[in-house]
């Protein structure tokens, strides 16, 4: 498909999901993301092999994914910061199964029921596994309609690939904002790697089953190893992150979703008063983009970690950096939302305190 | 010459039970394997087990199963029958896990009128964490957290689940049977038996609940387990059929079928 659509974004990941083989989606009512449980309820239903459930929870709702995907299906649930809490029992569930399932938080403003405002508080929950035991889960953050399009694709591709769930870390920003996409291409179920795993009924080969429990602790621990080792090839294969204007950047913001759009609205105000600044934007927020920081580190002093929260990611910055240069924060816990102008400001002051206009 | 007239059923596998002397969930795994062998529906069925003691029961079975979660059987079933709607899905479940913490996902999953076969083991107590009250425990019964016997002023009446779930019009069979007779294993055989064949049809929820022993957490004998069934188990879980819509609804799917 070459037409740009306009689109609001919780439809692009809704109509991506269905061009990307999703044939099962289950989930609870929750602000600010029922457009897409809402737009997944006509897109299952107008094809012929497709699931739609609205569930009791998000509990069984993760427990339905949980089945579909053990029968074979690319499937897909979606949720808020607090449903996305009460999932992270199944979460681990997928993750000890070695299940693929994509998971879409629409994340608010928080703890407990908080608001349903833009926010970034689910920044730990999200790239530490966010349940019991010792695992990780891929976590895609969107900045803009193209890219809710391309990583939806992406989150059903990984999530075969790995094995593993995937999870989409977006904002109500993000899920109602309109812009013209493209679309990718419907995809041919048929051309899907085949999943000898999958539980269909024990015909023409042995039976088989999918567990968690390994009470023997050294085939728990062989279990572990094998999770871990998976992990390292993700983190090998897939970290991405965007690079805006760091070519000649003596200062860079990191950010990521919304932040990263305010960021460089905020970058393009200093750029035309001189301020030589530029943005890392991390594309995939498990696993860090530690490589790509590590390579501007050897140009650049200054770091600007900016979230919608009072600094999640810029913990994964200092990890990344090991005290490679200056790291500061930024943030607005909450739902508020900075504007550019309110960034560059920050900016400015930083830059004339570390004295970057001298050298 | 001689004849072999007992024997392993083909869908058990050649592995020994961990479960205690005098444990209802051995027979009740034998008789699944027997029903699923008559059925023929060994290539075609995909078990659902739960956490509690059967939870290892993919060691057991020979078809295709996928563990659940602690409670949330009904779920899981639910995502593997509506992608597979030609297979026989069923899920394995303990009172605990079906009555307390999944009660949520069996209560909608009936009410969906799910295909799917719901095997409900009551035995009382939290067999697997080491005998705590359950929802199933009687009145005056003692468990790990109810000494002095259960208070149903203080910790509730025991829930009859079943009954609870025959409200819902999804449901289309409903049986409390137990394992403690010949007789009673036969008519728990039959049960079994006629809620698959029901789902073979595409009727909608079936639910067999059986009594069944747990001498180990009881502190009763093999022997005295089984008459503790019958002289009080049942008093409180009478055995039943508690819902039969299966012609009803057999004659509903024919007319539709007739209407088209
Ligand atoms: C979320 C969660 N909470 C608690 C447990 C611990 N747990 C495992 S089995 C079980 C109850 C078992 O009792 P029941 O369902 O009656 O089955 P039985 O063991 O008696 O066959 C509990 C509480 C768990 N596995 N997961």
């Amino acid at each position: 498909m070459t037409e740009k659509l306009l689109m609001r974004g919780s439809h692009v990941i809704g109509e991506t999901a269905a061009l990307s083989g999703c044939r099962f989606y289950a989930g609870y009512p929750i602000t600010p993301q029922n457009e897409l449980t809402e737009y997944m309820a006509g897109a299952m239903d107008k094809l012929d092999n497709g699931t739609f459930i609205q569930a009791e929870s998000e509990i069984a709702a993760i427990n339905m994914v949980i089945g579909a995907s053990m029968a074979g299906a690319r499937a897909m649930t979606s949720s808020s910061s607090p449903g996305i809490s009460l999932k992270q029992e199944g979460i681990s569930y997928l993750a000890a199964f070695e299940l693929p399932a994509v998971i879409i938080n629409t994340m608010r403003g928080g703890p407990g029921l908080g608001n349903i405002a833009p926010a970034q508080g689910d920044y730990f929950q999200a790239t530490r596994g966010g349940g019991h035991g010792d695992y990780r889960t891929i976590v895609l953050a969107p900045a803009s309609g193209q890219e809710l399009a391309g990583l939806t694709r992406a989150a059903f591709d990984y999530a075969d690939k790995y094995r593993i769930p995937v999870m989409l870390l977006g904002d109500g920003m993000m899920g109602q904002m309109m812009e013209p996409v493209e679309l990718p291409d419907p995809l041919d179920l048929d051309t899907l790697p085949p999943r000898p795993w999958k539980l269909d009924g024990a015909k023409g080969r042995p039976s088989q089953f999918i567990r968690s429990l390994f009470l023997d602790t050294t085939v728990e621990e062989d279990h572990n190893w094998k999770l871990n080792r998976k992990h390292q090839n993700i983190t090998r294969d897939i970290s991405k992150a965007e690079l805006f204007e760091t070519k000649d950047a003596k200062m860079v913001i990191i950010a990521y979703g919304t932040a990263a759009r305010i960021a460089k609205g905020a970058i393009k105000k200093v750029r035309e008063m001189g301020l030589k600044v530029g943005l890392i934007r991390p594309i995939t927020l498990w696993p860090f983009p530690s490589q790509e920081l590590i390579e501007i580190s050897r140009h650049l002093r200054d770091f600007l970690v900016f979230e919608m929260s009072t600094g999640q990611m810029v913990e994964d910055v200092r990890l990344a950096l090991e005290g490679r240069g200056n790291i500061h924060f930024y943030g607005r816990p909450g739902g508020i939302i900075s504007t550019p102008d309110e960034i560059s400001k920050v900016i400015i002051s930083l830059y004339h305190r570390q004295h970057l206009e001298e050298d | 010459m001689t004849t072999k007239v007992f024997k392993r059923p083909k869908y058990l596998k050649d592995a020994i039970f961990h479960y205690c002397p005098g444990c209802g969930h051995s027979i009740i795994h034998r008789l699944l394997a027997e029903v699923v062998e008559e059925l023929d529906i060994g290539e075609r069925v995909i078990g659902v087990p739960p956490a509690g003691c059967a939870v290892l029961a993919y060691f057991y079975f020979d078809f295709d199963m996928g563990e659940a979660p602690h409670g949330r059987g009904a779920a899981v079933a639910t995502g593997i029958k509506r992608i597979l709607p030609n297979n026989i899905v069923f899920t394995y479940q303990g009172d605990g896990d079906i009555a307390a913490i999944g009660t949520a996902e069996t209560i909608h999953a009936a009410n969906r009128g799910e295909n799917v076969t719901v095997i409900f083991v009551n035995n009382g107590v939290y067999g697997m964490t080491g005998g705590q009250m359950a929802p199933t425990t009687l009145a005056g019964q003692n468990s790990t957290t109810t000494p002095g016997g259960r208070d149903v002023l203080r910790d509730g009446a025991p829930i009859d689940l079943s009954q609870m779930l025959a409200i819902t019009k999804g449901s289309v069979y409903i049986e409390r049977t137990a394992v403690n007779s010949p007789k009673n294993i036969r008519r728990t055989k039959k049960a079994l038996t006629k809620a698959f064949k029901a789902q073979m049809d595409g009727l909608g929820f079936t639910l067999v609940e059986i009594l069944s022993p747990c001498p180990t957490n009881w502190k009763l004998s093999s022997l005295d387990s089984l008459k503790w069934i019958d002289d009080h188990v049942t008093k409180t879980f009478p055995l039943k059929v508690i819902k039969d819509e299966i012609e009803n609804r057999s004659n509903l799917a024919t007319e539709a079928i007739n209407q088209t």
